[in-house]
């Protein structure tokens, strides 16, 4: 293994001959997914396991009086039943930027409540159906005081504006008032969250002070940063294993409350503890997307060319932390105005804090301003499409820099060809068929290129097979796939040749799974990693005495086939394996990183992977990089009942390039569907007077079927993008959702007359 | 989860005496009492495990009634080609409920002991006050996040909504609930709450259904269940109307009408008053439109499930008119 990097001699693509990268393959681990072979994080059991179960608050806000746990002490199997009376110390941790913690200690478990569903207690006993029974018993008194259920609460006021998050060019508000055509309106979405299919949860076991966890993670290091913070111990005696993740959405990336309790009940019991988090449970062990609000004022000419844009918004947040969803993401980027002012506040509400969900800030950002300005076509009697060209952004209007790419008109105009966009009637009402009011909206979404370093460990074997490995994960995005891609192309084998081994601390080292950076910062790392095992094999070739091509008298020699041969086709080809054989060699192994080359110490290295603090901007440079995309929606709604369909969905996409057509499909059609879930569907019902969301479980808090998704028509306009990483591709995960729900609130209006500016759009609300 | 015994019969009436103790619950599907037990509400202190009793799911289609085994599994009710034709609104209606795994798995009979989804009745941890769940204790709901609660046959102690889409087609169509050898017709199967919403059927313990009727009738050949909500599968109703339509050799005139509603009430609705204002009319949609409005009648809302009392008339006009084939 070497500690730096080789200068490729041998160009920075394969020979040409595998050209796996781009390839439409089936995901690689979807097989062992199918069979079971798959083992989750909760189906791991090792000896000895004790399980926990987490009681959590029934009121908002307020102080625990007392815990009464004599019943459950004495209930059978019982272990031990963790209170904020008996939990151990441990330390605040450093938040995500690794800013220095306070000096408190962290306490997961609390004596003061502030909102409902907080974790107070937990039970570790020898069953789980004995922990569910002890944990019943436990009686929990409080001295309550008022909570504020939400920010429409008069208490919850005007909340903190976020100064960093102003954004102001020319004069917007003078601009708004002269402007011959005014919209202003306000837009709100609900507290929503990611529930994803594998529930959260942890195994924790102690050895000693090493401490091991399987848990769904989408930030290996990140967690175990937390972790080793809370518990004083080393990182580097932490080890989370986490080959598989069942979703995420954001929501998987932070060490939580319950990873806590469930690694302080192991230290506390002696004994490995597994915990998994319910369903109505997760609702509150970590927070979703913050209920939001946006006032935008739209100033524009008769022509609706945009004059000015002013835009206030607010997101909830709770009352003892910090959250940002940052509604101006996409109101300062999309259109070209000449006056911009932005301003958010965040509300302190009873509340958990609330997370990243799957576009955090574009989402809602985009719900806003893709509504306003389709107000605005039809306030100026414009094509909602024809506007969008008409005030197009021909750089970032923000950062005042060039687009690295930007193929939105292209998307627009795929996804306007497919649709059918030119048959479409402008008037709302006019495309009745029987009951069903039929509407077709368009809405644009972005989400920007984010960017950090990543490490790659490549093996060659001896049996000619690549093993690639890194401590990134897969949660069902495509890691395993497109890096067998990448590595393939590279060394010039065939994908099925390549084995990834991904989701271990002990493996080279990655960052957050998150921003939709994954992708790109790995096919990078692996890529680097691959043609540097590519280079040594080659010069062992060239020059190993024993090695066939000692004769040859060749400067390089080129793979293709999993066969090395000389470029000119004079000498034989020989098989990867043979040549490892002649030249005695069992592996060869490298393992590179793209750090940059002044930041590779080890304190560099720390902070690079288990904070976000190294982090690129997408206007870190002398481009704006952002992925691109167009949603064209046709919607039926019934005169009589007000129930929505989504029946058709055509959307152009600029992801930049693509490294496995059918994976990237994948993902934005995934976003599509999720966003037609939170535009009819999503909403996290609030109690007022207890501050409870009381729709915490999959039967009532309503997430899209399959019988509500039609079709859905994806096309890729990307072109490969240099600037914005290694191999050429822009952000994919994320990019899918945004837009959606205004593309079906403007196609709601289309087919009804009526606006609907507050998610989701149930039927009563267009009866 | 609480302990508690599990007993397996080996004939319906050891099942019985084994059910006779107030704490014991009969176990078919599970897909209700499972659910019930996760949630803290269900605590029986005696399952009696009666899935494998034989000759109870036996499915009978004659010239004057279907008969419905208790144990059929909603599936199986569902897909049986009979039924869709003696009495579509019973397939309609059970096709559309649950999700498939559930309807796979529950029974008719279980299916009609279906408990609300009123989130403060399945939620005793935090939500001490339910009248159905113990009795005096108060309503937490009303006054709460109201929208699906009922707008019908609500009282002071509870609004909860019955939540169950096969027990509408029944009421509709005069079926008759077996219990041994008692018979209980399905509208009286299912008690208002009045001052004792905690009594939801007229069952004393150890009483088993053993299976349900449903009388042949022109109106039940010519049925059909709408069913409206915001999700396309797998929600409960925001208002659902089972409705048969019998007209007269005039093709015209309406001769016989079925009409109930499901969602928007504390039991399987019977809308008697729409069924009373047709009969004898001429069939023609203002009429239709006018008469459903009545379905409504007395109807009392709390707030956020106002929109019901608008949306259930048109349920039932676009049903009877999708039966007349004129929507």
């Amino acid at each position: 293994m070497t500690g730096t990097d080789t200068k490729t001699k041998h160009g920075d693509a394969s020979d040409g001959s595998s050209n796996s990268l781009g390839a439409r393959l089936s995901r690689f681990d979807g097989p062992d997914k199918i069979r079971g072979a798959a083992r989750y994080a909760l189906e791991n059991h090792p000896a000895n396991l004790a399980h926990a179960v987490i009681v959590q608050s029934t009121i908002a806000a307020g102080t625990v009086r007392a815990i009464d746990v004599a019943a459950a002490q004495v209930a059978p199997g019982v272990l031990l039943v963790l209170t904020p009376d008996n939990a151990l110390h441990l330390d605040s941790a450093s938040n995500w930027l690794g800013a220095p913690p306070p000096d408190a200690p962290y306490l997961p478990l609390a004596r003061t409540v502030t909102f409902n569903g907080q974790h107070v207690a937990a039970v570790v006993a020898e069953t789980l159906e004995q922990a569910i029974e002890a944990a019943s018993l436990i009686r929990i008194t409080y001295d309550a005081t008022d909570a504020i259920p939400d920010f429409d609460d008069p208490r919850a006021g005007e909340g903190q504006p976020m100064d960093p998050m102003k954004i102001d060019w020319g004069d917007a508000e003078t601009a708004f008032a002269a402007a011959p055509v005014r919209i202003e309106e306000t837009y709100r979405t609900p507290r929503e969250y990611n529930v994803p299919l594998e529930p959260h949860g942890l195994v924790a076991q102690w050895d000693g002070d090493a401490l091991t966890i399987w848990e769904p993670s989408q930030w290996i290091d990140g967690m175990a940063r937390t972790y080793a913070e809370w518990f004083a111990i080393p990182f580097d005696k932490v080890r989370i294993v986490s080959p598989y993740v069942g979703g995420g959405f954001g929501s998987k990336a932070l060490a939580c409350a319950h990873g806590a309790i469930a690694i302080m009940a192991a230290k506390m019991v002696g004994r490995p503890v597994k915990l998994a988090v319910t369903r109505p449970q997760s609702f509150t062990a970590f927070g979703g997307r913050p209920a939001t609000r946006q006032t935008i004022a739209l100033g524009a000419t008769r022509e609706g060319k945009l004059l000015s844009i002013v835009h206030r918004g607010d997101n909830e947040t709770s009352v003892d932390g910090f959250a940002v969803e940052p509604l101006g993401a996409v109101t300062a980027l999309m259109y070209a105005t000449a006056n911009l002012s932005s301003r958010q506040n965040i509300v302190p509400v009873n509340t958990v804090l609330p997370g990243p969900l799957r576009a955090p800030g574009e989402n809602p950002s985009a719900f806003g301003i893709e509504s306003a300005i389709d107000e605005l076509a039809y306030a100026v009697g414009a094509d909602p499409l024809a506007i969008r060209l008409l005030n197009y952004a021909e750089e970032d209007p923000h950062a005042r820099k060039p687009w690295s790419t930007r193929q939105l008109r292209e998307a627009f105009a795929v996804g306007a060809e497919r649709f059918g966009w030119s048959r479409r009637t402008p008037a709302p009402r006019s495309m009745r068929e029987g009951n069903q009011l039929i509407g077709w909206g368009v809405a644009a979404g972005t989400y920007p290129v984010r960017r950090t370093a990543g490490e790659a460990l490549v093996r060659i074997l001896a049996d000619g097979t690549v093993e690639v490995a890194s401590s990134s994960i897969d949660m069902g995005t495509g890691t395993y796939t497109i890096l067998a891609q990448t590595a393939a192309d590279a060394l010039g084998v065939a994908p099925d040749r390549v084995r990834v081994k991904l989701g271990d601390s002990s493996l080279p080292r990655a960052p957050v799974a998150g921003g939709s950076q994954l992708a790109n910062l790995m096919t990078g790392a692996v890529h680097k990693a691959a043609l540097a095992a590519r280079d040594e094999l080659i010069g062992l070739a060239i020059n190993h005495p024993s090695s066939p091509f000692r004769d040859v008298q060749a400067n390089t020699l080129v793979i293709a086939d999993g066969r090395i041969a000389a470029p000119r086709g004079n000498g034989p080809a020989v098989p990867i394996a043979e040549l490892m054989r002649k030249i005695g060699r069992e592996q060869i192994e490298v393992l590179r990183d793209t750090l940059p080359e002044a930041s590779r110490s080890d304190e560099d290295r720390y902070k690079n992977f288990t904070t976000v603090a190294t982090m690129r901007s997408p206007t870190d440079g002398d481009y704006s990089l952002h992925s691109w995309c167009a949603h064209f929606v046709e919607v039926r709604v019934d005169a009589d009942f007000g129930t929505v369909r989504v029946s058709r969905v055509v959307s152009g996409i600029d992801s930049g390039r693509v490294y496995n057509p059918k994976l990237a499909e994948s993902q934005w059609q995934g976003g599509i569907i999720m966003g037609i879930g939170q535009a009819l569907l999503e909403e996290g019902i609030v109690d007022r007077r207890h501050a409870r969301v009381v729709n915490n479980n999959l039967a009532d808090y309503l997430i899209a079927t399959n019988a509500d998704i039609p079709d859905i028509e994806v096309i890729s306009v990307g072109i490969p993008d240099p600037h914005a990483s290694a191999l050429g591709g822009k952000a994919v995960g994320e990019l899918g959702i945004v837009g959606v729900a205004p593309a079906i609130a403007n196609a709601v209006y289309h087919a009804t007359g009526r606006r609907i500016r507050e998610l989701p759009i149930t039927l009563d609300k267009l009866m | 989860m609480r302990g508690f015994s599990y007993l397996r019969p080996g004939s319906p009436d050891e099942a019985r005496e084994a059910a006779r103790d107030p704490s014991a619950a009969f176990l078919a599907g599970g897909t209700t009492l499972l659910d019930l037990a996760k949630c803290g509400v269900a605590e029986p202190e005696r399952v009696v495990d009666i899935t494998h009793l034989s000759g109870l799911a036996t499915i009978t289609v004659g010239d004057d009634r279907i008969t419905l085994g208790a144990l059929a599994t909603m599936s199986r009710v569902a897909d049986e080609a009979d039924i869709r034709t003696h009495c579509p609104a019973v397939a309609e209606a059970l096709s559309q409920a649950a999700s498939a795994q559930i309807r796979n798995m529950a029974t008719i009979g279980g299916n009609l002991m279906q408990r609300t989804r009123c989130a403060y009745f399945r939620d005793p941890a935090t939500f001490p006050a339910c009248n159905k769940r113990a009795p005096g204790s108060g309503c937490a709901a009303i006054g709460g996040a109201v929208r699906n609660h009922a707008v019908l046959g609500v009282s002071e102690s509870c609004i909860a909504t019955y939540p169950g889409d096969l027990a509408t087609a029944l009421v509709a169509f005069d079926a008759v609930v077996h219990v041994g050898e008692r018979r209980i017709a399905a509208d009286d199967f299912f008690l208002l709450p009045g001052a004792t919403p905690d009594r939801e059927h007229p069952l004393e313990p150890g009483e088993m259904i053993t299976a349900i009727a449903i009388p042949a009738s022109p109106a039940a050949r010519r049925s059909t269940y709408l069913k409206i909500r915001d999700r396309q599968s797998y929600e409960f109703a925001a208002a659902s109307a089972a409705v048969g339509l019998e007209l007269a050799a005039d093709g015209r005139t309406i001769r016989d009408l079925r009409v109930a509603l499901g969602g928007v009430a504390t039991k399987p609705w019977r809308a008697r008053g729409v069924e009373d204002a047709l009969r004898g009319k001429i069939f023609e949609p203002e009429t239709v439109k006018r008469a459903s409005l009545a379905a409504m009648e007395g109807a009392v809302d709390h707030g956020a499930n106002r929109f019901k009392i608008d949306l259930a008339p048109r349920v039932v006009a676009r049903a009877i008119l999708t039966l007349g084939g004129l929507a």
